[in-house]
């Protein structure tokens, strides 16, 4: 392995907690994505713009790294819109019913030594791996 | 002049993402693919953001509120349940088939990435599904009766 195989990731990573802190430092919240993105699908009044400019920012910066580097968005693999959307519907379904995804669980509980995400975050590591494990020994790697 | 701050820290979130290599499906799919190909550079994603927030935290924390809001609103729950459990596993099952966690979505949607697009329109969708069950099992039927909110409080 390369020394940018690791160094690249772990500075993604800490801008990743820098934002975390920010949003804890400033609004005393858990910088977790699933969960603010799902206050703009059922909005409460008054619980709405911080959430919709944070989402906006990850946009954003989507956009800016197309601009900066269009390689970062490939896909590499071959998916069916099928399958997207079979994904797409578990990722949301599952990030509510769990309450947390891989930065609220992953990243801001696991930092809090909190045991609920300690056990999330083991279970989605888990899944994950077999899910790829089964489309790659079953599928042949493309569904 | 705070007003638009959450953008900023959304933007260096998704520019954190975009960095780490969260935003490519193959490379997330490599990572989680620990009985094939493993390629664990993604688990120093983990590594960065826990340290830094990790060294951040103990001093943000030392304040007794944060600096534009009256309170911390940090989850406080302990209990290992099965929604948690359950839940956590669904949305391993559609990581590991997509590529995608919920943040990456959001930012590949930005880049105009038209398999990202479609994601995040059903990741929002299964959200929706999610607020419907869950007011269905808030209020069974329409017209139930008083005994209702103290058999929900039972299984909550």
């Amino acid at each position: 392995m390369s020394p940018s195989a690791f160094i690249v990731p772990l500075l993604g990573g800490a801008l990743i907690g820098l934002s975390a802190s920010a949003m804890l430092y400033l609004y005393g919240r858990i910088a977790g994505i699933s969960g603010i993105t799902a206050g703009l699908v059922r909005p409460v009044r008054g619980d709405i713009e911080w959430r919709a400019l944070f989402v906006l920012g990850l946009v954003a910066a989507g956009l800016v790294g197309l601009v900066v580097s269009p390689g970062s968005f490939a896909i590499g693999v071959e998916r069916s819109a099928a399958a997207v959307i079979s994904a797409g519907l578990l990722v949301g379904f599952g990030t509510r019913l769990g309450s947390g995804c891989t930065s609220g669980h992953g990243v801001c509980g696991i930092t809090r030594l909190s045991k609920r995400s300690l056990a999330a975050t083991m279970t989605f590591m888990v899944t994950g791996a077999l899910a790829v494990a089964m489309v790659s020994l079953v599928f042949g790697g493309r569904v | 002049m705070f007003r638009l701050t959450p953008l900023l820290i959304g933007l260096v979130f998704g520019l954190g993402l975009v960095l780490s290599g969260m935003t490519q499906p193959a490379k997330v799919i490599a990572f989680l693919d620990v009985t094939g190909q493993w390629d664990p550079s993604l688990a120093f994603v983990m590594v960065g953001a826990i340290s830094t927030h990790w060294l951040l935290y103990r001093f943000i924390m030392k304040r007794p509120s944060p600096l534009l809001a009256s309170a911390y609103a940090i989850p406080s729950r302990q209990r290992i349940d099965a929604r948690l459990l359950g839940g956590s596993a669904l949305f391993g099952v559609g990581w590991g088939l997509g590529g995608y966690c919920p943040g990456p979505g959001l930012a590949s949607a930005g880049a105009l990435s038209g398999q990202a697009l479609l994601f995040v329109g059903a990741m929002l969708a299964g959200m929706g599904v999610f607020e419907l069950v869950e007011a269905r099992r808030r209020a069974p039927a329409a017209g139930a009766s008083q005994a209702q909110p103290e058999l929900q409080r039972a299984d909550a």
